[in-house]
């Protein structure tokens, strides 16, 4: 950690450049999502209408949303508007694109947070445990369920758990946020429904959210906790070999706390930085997690506005998940180089 | 194409590649008798895979039923022996469904993963060869399309691109340029490095040999292990889009389209139209991971260490 003076400086170097190199990263993700969006052939106008409207209704659409410009003019007004953090109008219903961004956004956050929680859980423990009984029945047996977990559909395996759990055993809802009776109104402010009914101190509510979060949730962390258990073995198995370990070991300390005291705290690094590689991917398994269980979040919100050709809505959601995606890439990178003082030189 | 100038190049092609066969059979049966389970991992990953391909080559001939057919049998049929894997809503047959879905998936797959370990590979050899600006656009481009979602990617192509086997095929092959592109360039750089490029350098080989013949071979090996990986994974994109209903048109029987469907019946406890198509995509994907992951610890000995 920090303990000069000058590492708090290097620290700030790192962050600063780093700060900067985001620029050219999320430059091109948005020029990409332009090039897909507005280049590419298909246009919005004729998409939205329909192939059989007459040529005048056609252009005068596309007078009005500035699709008639030529395609650089409008990529520099497109740069512009989201520079100023505006994202347009939705071409179908009278409201900004912002506004039912915003109302989704909590909702897709609260499912990938209890998500990547339950990766965690389950991913890291048994990777090291794999790890501490190497080649042996149960470490295979590990690693065999964390190769099939990787190679499951994020969707299939909601799909068996709703049928499993919500149709055979009838034990969880398998479709939304909250239950019949349970209205979002009486205790919603920031959004995300587990913090708002604890704050509103409605416990009934708050087990109504819980239970209806377990199954989406658990269904992230099964799929994904293969690749931690996969990285937290391989790193574990590294740091097993280290002479600190033999030392702890030479020194009589149980080898329970040998493994998960000294060994998985060091091997727990690499397992930071995954955990923001894997952050898209965890984005991506949300958006099919929202599909399957009617989440009414920001990948549901997409699918929903692709079927009714909403461009300015799909071209919001994306670049929304491209903000996300390089603001977490950040994060994670400051935190790694807090914690490894190597990472700053 | 067989002209004189051309015949000592091939000559010497299909020495090197006889020679590089026989290496790697010598290793696979030294990987055998010395690393018994991946040896396994290898083998089952490759007749699963074996398997599946021989469905998607003459579904017809083991399919009892038409795959559109709407009159094999009785609708939503739980299985039954007539059925084994039951009927769907509109009374077709769920397991000719699978056996006839088993090509969609592995061609658009297939197509998918080979279109961009062509379009990768070589952008990886030249930006690592090459270096300077160009190595850098293309890399900083190539990792930012890394970072982002591959799905939502894939997403907005298919979107825009509409329905079909060549767009989806398109908007799946995509995503996976980077993957390439960022393995490739990354090992360029470092067999650039070693003594023979070196020596091939010093007694003049023009660059593009010096890049086809001796960068290039040692490249491939490791694309291998990757381009089962990355088929693993197509498969999962394939069918993530199917499912969200962006994937193919209605007559073609597609394994995603499937789940979809049968999605909208298991509130009422139809539970084999979601079984068996999900089953199948997983069993696919777990197929080219074995493989790859057996070829990987085999190819690699050095990670058998662990």
């Amino acid at each position: 950690m920090l303990r000069r003076p000058d590492e708090l400086k290097n620290l700030l170097r790192y962050a600063l450049t780093r700060i900067l190199l985001t620029i050219p990263m999320l430059w091109v993700l948005l020029t990409l999502v332009f090039v897909v969006l507005r280049v590419m052939p298909g246009d919005p106008v004729s998409a939205m209408i329909g192939g059989h409207a007459p040529e005048r209704v056609i252009e005068e659409q596309k007078e009005k949303l500035g699709l008639n410009r030529p395609i650089l003019v409008q990529y520099f007004a497109y740069l512009g508007d989201l520079a100023r953090l505006d994202l347009g109008n939705s071409m179908i219903y009278n409201q900004k694109v912002s506004q039912p961004l915003l109302e989704k956004l909590p909702a897709t956050l609260e499912l990938t947070i209890v998500g990547m929680g339950f990766t965690m859980l389950i991913g890291i423990p048994l990777g090291a445990y794999a790890a501490s009984r190497r080649r042996t029945g149960r470490d295979f047996g590990i690693r065999l369920f964390g190769n099939v977990a990787y190679c499951i559909p994020v969707f299939w395996m909601g799909l068996m758990l709703q049928l499993v759990f919500g149709i055979w055993l009838n034990l969880l809802p398998i479709a939304g946020r909250t239950g019949p009776r349970v209205y979002a109104s009486e205790f919603q402010k920031t959004g995300f429904y587990l913090l708002d009914t604890l704050i509103a101190g409605q416990w009934a509510s708050f087990g109504d959210v819980a239970v209806h979060l377990l199954l989406p949730s658990l269904t992230l962390g099964i799929v994904l906790s293969g690749i931690f258990i996969r990285l937290t073995r391989a790193n574990m198995l590294d740091t097993l070999k280290a002479d600190y370990v033999l030392a702890a070991r030479a020194r009589g300390i149980p080898e329970r706390r040998v493994v998960y005291g000294h060994a998985l705290k060091n091997a727990f690094i690499p397992v930071l930085t995954m955990l923001g590689l894997q952050f898209a991917a965890l984005l991506a398994g949300a958006i099919l997690t929202e599909t399957t269980f009617s989440w009414p979040g920001m990948g549901r919100l997409l699918v929903e506005r692709i079927y009714l050709r909403d461009y300015p809505t799909i071209q919001g959601v994306i670049v929304m998940f491209a903000f996300f995606v390089s603001i977490v890439s950040l994060i994670v990178d400051l935190t790694y180089a807090v914690i490894d003082p190597r990472v700053r030189y | 194409m067989a002209s004189p100038e051309t015949k000592p190049a091939t000559a010497g092609a299909r020495y090197s590649a006889a020679g590089a066969v026989a290496r790697l059979l010598g290793r696979f049966s030294s990987a055998r008798r010395k690393y018994g389970l991946e040896w396994w991992i290898l083998i089952a990953g490759a007749a699963v895979i074996l398997f599946s391909i021989y469905l998607a080559a003459f579904p017809a001939t083991i399919a009892r039923y038409d795959p559109l057919d709407q009159e094999a049998g009785p609708q939503m049929s739980a299985p039954s022996r007539a059925h084994p894997m039951g009927t769907d809503n509109l009374s077709r047959d769920v397991l000719s469904r699978m056996i006839h879905g088993s090509r969609t998936i592995l061609g658009v797959a297939f197509a998918a993963a080979i279109l961009s370990s062509l379009i990768g590979i070589p952008l990886g050899l030249l930006s690592g060869f090459v270096g300077g600006a160009l190595d850098r656009v293309l890399s900083l481009v190539m990792d930012s399309i890394y970072s982002f979602p591959g799905l939502i990617l894939a997403i907005a192509f298919a979107a825009m691109l509409g329905p079909g086997v060549v767009n989806i095929t398109l908007s799946v092959a995509v995503i996976y340029i980077p993957t390439y592109f960022r393995l490739v360039r990354g090992q360029t750089l470092s067999i650039k490095e070693e003594l023979y490029v070196e020596a091939a350098r010093a007694i003049g080989a023009p660059r593009r040999t010096i890049l086809g013949r001796y960068i290039f071979p040692n490249v491939i090996a490791t694309v291998v292990v990757v381009f089962s990986l990355n088929i693993a994974d197509a498969i999962m994109t394939e069918a993530a889009l199917s499912y969200i209903g962006l994937g193919l048109p209605a007559g073609i029987p597609d394994w995603g389209m499937d789940l979809s469907m049968g999605k909208k019946f298991l509130p009422s406890g139809v539970w084999w139209m979601i079984t068996f198509p999900g089953a199948m995509i997983s069993l696919l994907a777990l197929g080219f991971t074995m493989l790859g992951e057996g070829l990987s610890e085999i190819l690699n000995p050095r990670l058998l260490e662990k």
